[in-house]
Formats: structure tokens, C-alpha cells, sequence
């Protein structure tokens, strides 16, 4: 029970004055991977024909290499701001959506920095 | 998490009292509607009743009010102007929000047509849902003109060009179909506008006489009040004036990036 008048109910906190910045991300983001994502289904079709040794040689190559990274970088940052609207949408109680959050953080850049790691070390020549 | 377990008094019994057609009915159809008492602390039932569509007008309201006046005078909705200019019978009919009064019964598919409440909104009684929240979100907008020019003398002037801007929003009759038909407002609607309020709210940022323009939009830019429009469209389908909320919301999206960009 409470007395609380519906226009304050509906005033909430007031708005937090930002979130253009959140969705322009998005679509940026979604608009880069575009032709990332077809340059990188032809690399895998190219290089499902190739040997060990030269899907090596082709991982360092500078373009090769960039491009691999920026394909992670992006759809990771695109993964986890997808992600966290969904957190928001269906998580309600402070606890778990703090938690939702953290973990899509979390594991999200886990696996987008050792894939990106894994790139640098097989094309600077560690593999 | 989402809510898995329904409230109490929220499962709907199936089958609860029938009423059959009169003797002698030529073209019956059956109705299957939605009955809430909260007095009589039983969950909802189904209610089914078999009407003599030759007796009643065209419309589903006919068909509620043939109902009320004829077979079941506790049956209770909100109806007022019966020409969809008032929005109180919106309801959903046939598994889509739209007004009754507007709404021929030939135009539902199916023999047996389901009648019920607008979508996830707390229900008083029957077919008639608790609109406070909805009603206090269009107050939030400041849905009135804004300026701090001094008046003048006769009226604000606007140009037919400038006017025409407002065709396609000033028509809305708040009545919630869209609204409750949006799932991110059945999800959110605590924290989200839902589109109704956020159609009022670009009518007043693109009128030409408003000057809170700029304050109007740092109200709105919230990733809930404003950014739950995930452009699912609902709004759009279900509008009984023809009116596009969803691109009045893309329109406030736009606007906030012309100001950053």
C-alpha cells in the first residue's frame, strides 16, 4: 500500500539524460559489421582449403590480422550492448540485473580479449 | 527474473456460466468473455454467450450492450460515444486491442470470439482496466503549448505547413490499445512511457509554437521512458485511428541524434 500520487509513479527518477550515445553505438556498430562479416565467411571459406601453414602465413598478414581483430572488437562491444537490453528488459530485481550485467561484462570481454589476444600471438609469430 | 508465477486471482477458470441463444435465434455466433468480481474473491472465468445477431447492431459494442440489456445485466465495460471518438470501449477482441464500437463482429475470424481486457494491465471489474498509470505518463509529458515569448495579443500563429506536422499524432484518443499491446510496456511499464505517451510527446516537440523543445527531449532521453521502443510495431498494427506511434518514437530517436551529431 502506498499514497504515492500516479504522477510521481509516472515521473519515476526523472530521466538520466543519456542513452542517444547507447543506441547510435548500436547501429554504428551494426552497420561496421556488415562487411566484416561477409569479408569474414569468404576467409573461412578460403581458408578451410588451406593447410596449417598457410592459414598461419595468412593470419599474419597485416590486413588479415587487423581486420580478425576488429571483427572481434566490434561484435564483442555489439554482443555485450545487445545483450545488456535484454538484461534491462527482462531482469527486474536489483540483485540479479546487477549480477546479469556484470557477468555479460565480464565473460563477454573474457572472450572477446582471448580471441584478440589469440590473433596477436599466432600473427607476431608465437604460434 | 520475469514474473512466472501469476498473481493471485490472475488463473482464469475455463469455462464459467453459458448462456444459450433464445429459442427461435437465426444467425447466432458465441461470445467468449472475460468476467472478473474482485468483490466476490473468485479468479476470472470465461463466460460464453450465445447472441442472436440478427437483434443488435453490427458492432461488437452492439453485441455487449444486447448483452447487458438482454441476457446479463452485470456484465461491465466502459463505453460512451459508440463512434471511436471517445476511446472507452477499447478492449480486446478476438486476440487484438481494438475499439468495440468500431469493430464489426463479422470482421472476426472464427465462430466462438474472444472477448477480454486490454493486455497486462490491472483489471477493476470485467472488461474494465485500471488506466491510472497510462493516464499519469501522458500527464508527464506536459502535454499542454510551452513558450516564454510574451503572449500575443491575439493567438500564436502557425502555418498550414507547420500544422501539417501534427496530422497523424493529434488524432490519437488515448484510448491504450497501443500501449498495451506493446510487450516492452508489458514488461516495463513502470519505467517505459509506452507509446501513446511518447506519440503526445513529439506532437508537442514538432509543433512550431512550442519553445521547450530542447527540455522536452532531455526528458524523454532515458534508456527506459524513451529507448524501451524496440520498433516491435504492435502499436502501428493495432492503432483503431490508423495512427503510427512507432514512427512518431523513431522521429524523438532522430531528433536526440541531430542534437549530439
Amino acid at each position: 500500500m502506498s499514497y504515492r500520487t500516479p504522477l510521481s509513479r509516472a515521473r519515476g527518477l526523472g530521466s538520466a539524460k543519456h542513452g542517444v550515445g547507447h543506441w547510435v553505438g548500436e547501429r554504428v556498430g551494426a552497420i561496421a559489421l556488415v562487411p566484416l562479416v561477409l569479408w569474414g565467411v569468404y576467409s573461412v571459406i578460403l581458408l578451410a582449403g588451406m593447410d596449417y601453414y598457410s592459414a598461419v602465413e595468412w593470419i599474419g598478414s597485416p590486413v588479415n590480422a587487423t581486420l580478425v581483430i576488429l571483427t572481434i572488437f566490434i561484435s564483442t562491444t555489439h554482443m555485450i550492448s545487445g545483450l545488456r537490453v535484454v538484461i534491462e528488459d527482462y531482469v527486474y530485481s536489483h540483485l540479479n540485473k546487477a549480477a546479469c550485467l556484470l557477468l555479460n561484462l565480464f565473460v563477454g570481454w573474457l572472450a572477446g580479449a582471448l580471441a584478440i589476444f589469440s590473433v596477436l600471438k599466432v600473427a607476431l609469430g608465437g604460434a | 527474473m520475469v514474473q512466472l508465477t501469476l498473481p493471485k486471482n490472475s488463473k482464469i477458470k475455463p469455462t464459467g456460466k453459458h448462456y444459450p441463444a433464445p429459442a427461435g435465434a437465426s444467425k447466432v455466433k458465441t461470445f467468449r468473455i472475460y468476467r472478473y468480481d474482485p468483490d466476490s474473491g473468485e479468479n476470472p472465468r470465461w463466460d460464453t454467450y450465445e447472441v442472436d445477431t440478427s437483434q443488435c447492431g453490427p458492432m461488437v459494442l452492439d453485441i455487449l450492450i444486447h448483452i447487458k440489456n438482454t441476457v446479463d445485466p452485470t456484465l461491465t465495460f466502459r463505453r460512451s460515444c459508440r463512434e471511436g471518438i471517445c476511446g472507452s470501449c477499447a478492449m480486446n477482441i478476438a486476440g487484438r486491442n481494438t475499439l468495440a464500437c468500431t469493430h464489426g463482429h463479422e470482421e472476426c475470424p472464427g465462430e466462438k470470439i474472444q472477448i477480454s481486457p486490454l493486455p497486462h494491465m490491472p483489471v477493476v471489474k470485467d472488461l474494465v482496466p485500471d488506466l491510472t498509470l497510462f493516464y499519469a505518463q501522458y500527464a508527464s509529458v506536459e502535454p499542454w503549448l510551452q513558450t516564454e515569448t510574451p503572449e500575443p495579443q491575439k493567438e500564436w500563429k502557425q502555418s498550414p505547413e507547420d500544422r501539417e506536422k501534427l496530422d497523424g499524432l493529434y488524432e490519437c484518443i488515448l484510448c491504450a490499445c497501443c500501449s498495451t499491446s506493446c510487450p516492452s510496456y508489458w514488461w516495463n511499464q513502470e519505467k517505459y512511457l509506452g507509446p501513446a505517451a511518447l506519440l503526445h510527446a513529439y506532437r508537442w516537440i514538432i509543433d512550431s509554437r512550442d519553445e521547450a523543445t530542447g527540455e522536452r527531449l532531455d526528458e524523454l532521453e532515458d534508456p527506459f521512458k524513451l529507448y524501451r521502443c524496440h520498433t516491435i510495431m504492435n502499436c502501428a498494427q493495432v492503432c483503431p485511428k490508423g495512427l503510427n506511434p512507432a514512427k512518431a518514437i523513431a522521429e524523438i530517436k532522430k531528433m536526440l541524434v541531430d542534437r549530439v551529431v
